[in-house]
């Protein structure tokens, strides 16, 4: 506790780190570009500098508050020194605002405005930087990049993966994936928190606005829309609505008005998720079998646990995620019902999430080369459509969306919020265990804001011990927690973003992500005690769906169309070691040495066989090779011969591996 | 580019052995580095992907480093390295014209340090300290004094002899 002068005025603090809160707590906009709360404070960008009585100069966001300290934020030093800052930054900066995604939301433009800057003295970079547009969710231009090193912190503290960082020095020094790669050639899970944090068109969601137009302007297809829960409770931000008021009705009358056919809810899939889910669940939990179960409705999360935790894939729930259920069971049986081939039918996706355009791409969601969704649009991209289309968003009167699939409950509604996939499970599970009716569906357990929450369900005696994670990191400690034993749970749900879907890197940007995220979390609860149904299990459209088409939750059928599998996964494009290489050996033998066989101790195999094959006289005959993970972890250590795959390799299949060379090299 | 550097045999028994002696964490980065950069002359990706594997960082991390330090090189170097010092006193005295004379000379061009043929890296110095013999040159850690333009043609005539050219 104590007391400092701010600009005149006499503020408390309290449990403010830093004297950037408190002056902002004094309702003074400080500006910056490189801080933010939940991130570790670099203080690179300089621009909430302070004057400090007896001290001089300093940067607000690393100096811890003091009792008794005299601080001004505005002086004609301060002054000079931001725009100083701003037209040094610019200096090295795209100029093209005009045509840049971020123009209207970039920090960068806005304090240029603010603070006047209305020349910079120095001319043009003349070097322009090639774009990185290799993932399918994010565009990476690094001749806008500021270095302020946001992106490299929310990727490491938040995701725990750490694809980007600095590399080179001084004036060379840029932001970049390991050795110069694309983004889609490492291992980037596309969650897309790397551009909600950029302050500029750096890192922006990949605009796919003109092939939705297209769509709809071909008279060829039916367009079918889906919208994503969190997508209703923050459109209305964009146009001056209260922030997490539903603007489900008006997003409809708008994509109508666009020439869009049919608009549905994605909820719906949602509550089909919860059918299958509990079901697999209560199964898994009664047999004690891949216990705990993870969630499986999160892209980015599905992404990471094949490229880091290949040994937990069998625990993933076999359900698709919501948009996928959607995609294929309108395809699947929908069209049929219009009397159309899956061809005609063409499906977006409105979503909250970068990585649900990554997701939608994914080989096992493709019927025939055609795919389940065709294409995925993030919350960002619908506002920019809507605006583009002249509607007057505000004063829309609104319509209700379209059957069967435009009827959903509370359970599928609340999908957006992080916990909200547990409690429409248990909502569900309730039912199932206890053959009662849940008359209190309100799970308080389950929600909040904090990246790890855990409980214990208590099913009338059938006590199920219940994890919430939200952010990779978190989720990186819980499985570490849960692989040494020290953690137990039954159902572990994961989110990648801060707060679930309602925070995900296709919501609109803003400068106060956490404020935002809590009101469109409150949002969607509101609209799940607005429904006359809040459990899954009710909903009717899903009973004709199980009816018509699919029998009954877990069937054949059901698993053909709305389940899937999971593969471990690469996580850098980078080529073997080449341990020898004698020209004209007939034999190739690959030896993994990625993480996941490494640390099953590959490297003593690669030894060892190394000098057996050396010992017997081999050693001209084989191609050898260290490689990186051949997408066969759960299999580990594995040894490639020619196109042999081996796994679980141990010392004592070493000789046979010299056998078969042997049997090569004579034939 | 050829990444066909010479690696031997046991590579990786190697590195293993190195990591192994600067410990399996974060801080043995650096040391580590020092030694495949004295060992191969260069950084080989694959080995710093391994590295970074071995010490739980993010490759990402790895290539930072690597790229930050001038000790470290990420391209393999040729048969001889051609230093120049481009310190305050070698630049008066005209040490650019002379490191354009090389680049000349070995025909290289846009922007690369290495020939194609793997036989000459040139690069430039801070400050070599031998500031009395300026405009200074090394190669291979041999030193040539007061070099001029016309002195680097009968540098090269020697070295490109030796190597049968």
């Amino acid at each position: 506790m104590g007391q400092m002068i701010i600009d005149g005025q006499k503020v408390e603090f309290d449990k403010e780190t830093n004297i950037l809160e408190v002056v902002r707590k004094a309702r003074i906009d400080l500006p910056t570009f490189c801080y933010y709360s939940e991130l570790s404070v670099y203080g690179a960008c300089r621009m909430c500098i302070v004057e400090i009585e007896g001290r001089g100069i300093q940067a607000s966001c690393h100096t811890p508050p003091e009792d008794g300290l005299v601080v001004r934020t505005n002086t004609a030093k301060l002054r000079k020194v931001r725009k100083n800052i701003l037209e040094l930054l610019l200096a090295n900066h795209d100029r093209e605002c005009t045509m840049c995604e971020r123009s209207g939301t970039c920090k960068l433009q806005d304090l240029a405005q603010r603070y006047g800057v209305r020349q910079i003295r120095f001319g043009e970079r003349d070097v322009k930087l090639p774009l990185d547009v290799s993932s399918p969710s994010i565009v990476r231009d690094p001749n806008k990049c500021i270095l302020c090193g946001d992106c490299v912190r929310v990727c490491k503290e938040i995701q725990g993966i750490g694809v980007l960082d600095f590399a080179h020095r001084g004036a060379k020094m840029m932001v970049t994936p390991a050795f110069n790669k694309q983004l889609g050639e490492v291992d980037c899970v596309n969650c897309g928190q790397c551009s909600a944090v950029c302050p500029t068109g750096a890192l922006v969601v990949k605009s796919q606005i003109d092939q939705a137009w297209d769509a709809i302007y071909d008279d060829s297809k039916t367009v079918i829309v889906q919208i994503a829960p969190a997508v209703r409770v923050a459109v209305g931000e964009a146009f001056g609505l209260p922030v997490g008021q539903s603007t489900l009705g008006q997003i409809t009358t708008a994509l109508k008005q666009m020439g869009v056919d049919k608009v549905f809810d994605t909820s719906f899939a949602a509550d089909l998720t919860v059918i299958e889910e509990t079901r697999e669940f209560i199964q898994r939990f009664s047999e004690k079998k891949n216990i705990p179960q993870f969630t499986s409705c999160c892209p980015a999360w599905v992404k990471f646990a094949e490229q880091y935790y290949p040994e937990f894939l069998d625990n993933l729930s076999s359900c698709r995620s919501p948009q996928q259920m959607f995609g294929s069971v309108v395809k699947r049986y929908y069209a049929q019902d219009l009397g159309l081939d899956r061809e005609q039918v063409y499906v977006i996706s409105i979503m909250p999430c970068t990585a649900k355009k990554f997701e939608a791409g994914r080989e096992e969601f493709f019927v025939a080369n055609n795919p389940d969704v065709d294409l995925v649009l993030t919350t960002q991209e619908l506002i920019s459509m809507i605006k583009e289309a002249g509607i007057d968003f505000a004063s829309l009167e609104p319509t209700a969306l379209d059957m069967p699939f435009g009827f959903a409950t509370g359970a599928g509604v609340i999908f957006g919020n992080s916990g909200g996939v547990s409690e429409a499970v248990l909502r569900n599970a309730y039912e199932i265990v206890t053959k009662e009716e849940l008359q209190n569906v309100v799970f308080n357990d389950v929600r909040g804001h904090e990246g790890v929450r855990d409980f214990t369900a208590d099913l009338k005696g059938t006590e199920i011990k219940v994890a919430i994670v939200n952010g990779l990191a978190n989720a990186r400690q819980l499985l570490e927690d849960i692989k040494s034993g020290k953690a137990h749970y039954d159902l572990v749900e994961v989110m990648a973003c801060p707060g679930g879907c309602v925070g995900g890197a296709g919501q609109p940007i803003s400068q106060n992500g956490t404020n935002l995220r809590k009101e469109r979390t409150k949002g969607l609860y509101r609209e799940d005690q607005r429904l006359q149904m809040h459990k899954s299990q009710q909903n009717p459209m899903l009973t004709s769906l199980y009816e018509q088409w699919l029998t009954e939750p877990g069937s054949e059928e059901a698993h053909q169309a709305l389940h899937t599998e999971y593969g471990s996964r690469r996580r850098i494009d980078t080529e073997a070691i080449k341990i020898n290489q004698p020209e004209n050996a007939p034999v190739d033998i690959q030896v993994c040495v990625g993480t996941s066989c490494y640390l099953k101790g590959s490297v003593k195999i690669l030894k060892t066989l190394t000098d057996m094959l050396q010992k017997d006289g081999y050693e001209e005959d084989v191609k050898l090779r260290a490689a990186f993970c051949c997408q066969q972890c759960a299999g580990g250590p594995v040894v490639i011969v020619d196109d042999k795959v081996m796994g679980n390799v141990g010392f004592e299949q070493i000789p046979e591996i010299v056998q078969l060379v042997k049997s090569k090299v004579e034939k | 580019m050829s990444r066909t550097a010479e690696v031997d045999l046991n590579v990786v028994d190697w590195l293993n052995n190195v990591i192994a002696e600067h410990g399996s964490t974060p801080s043995a980065l650096i040391p580590v580095l020092q030694e495949v950069q004295k060992k191969h002359n260069y950084l080989p990706e694959e080995l710093l992907t391994y590295i970074a594997t071995a010490l739980n960082l993010s490759p990402a991390t790895v290539y930072g480093v690597a790229t930050f330090y001038a000790q470290f090189s990420l391209d393999p170097k040729g048969k001889y390295i051609i230093k120049v010092c481009d310190g305050t006193a070698c630049h008066v005295r005209g040490s650019l014209p002379i490191y354009e004379a090389i680049r000349k000379r070995v025909k290289l061009v846009d922007g690369k340090a290495t020939t194609d043929d793997g036989l000459f890296s040139v690069e430039t110095v801070s400050c070599l300290g031998a500031c009395g013999l300026a405009p200074v040159i090394t190669i291979n850690d041999q030193v040539y004094g007061q070099v001029t333009p016309e002195a680097i043609d009968l540098i090269i005539d020697v070295l490109e002899k030796r190597e049968g050219m």
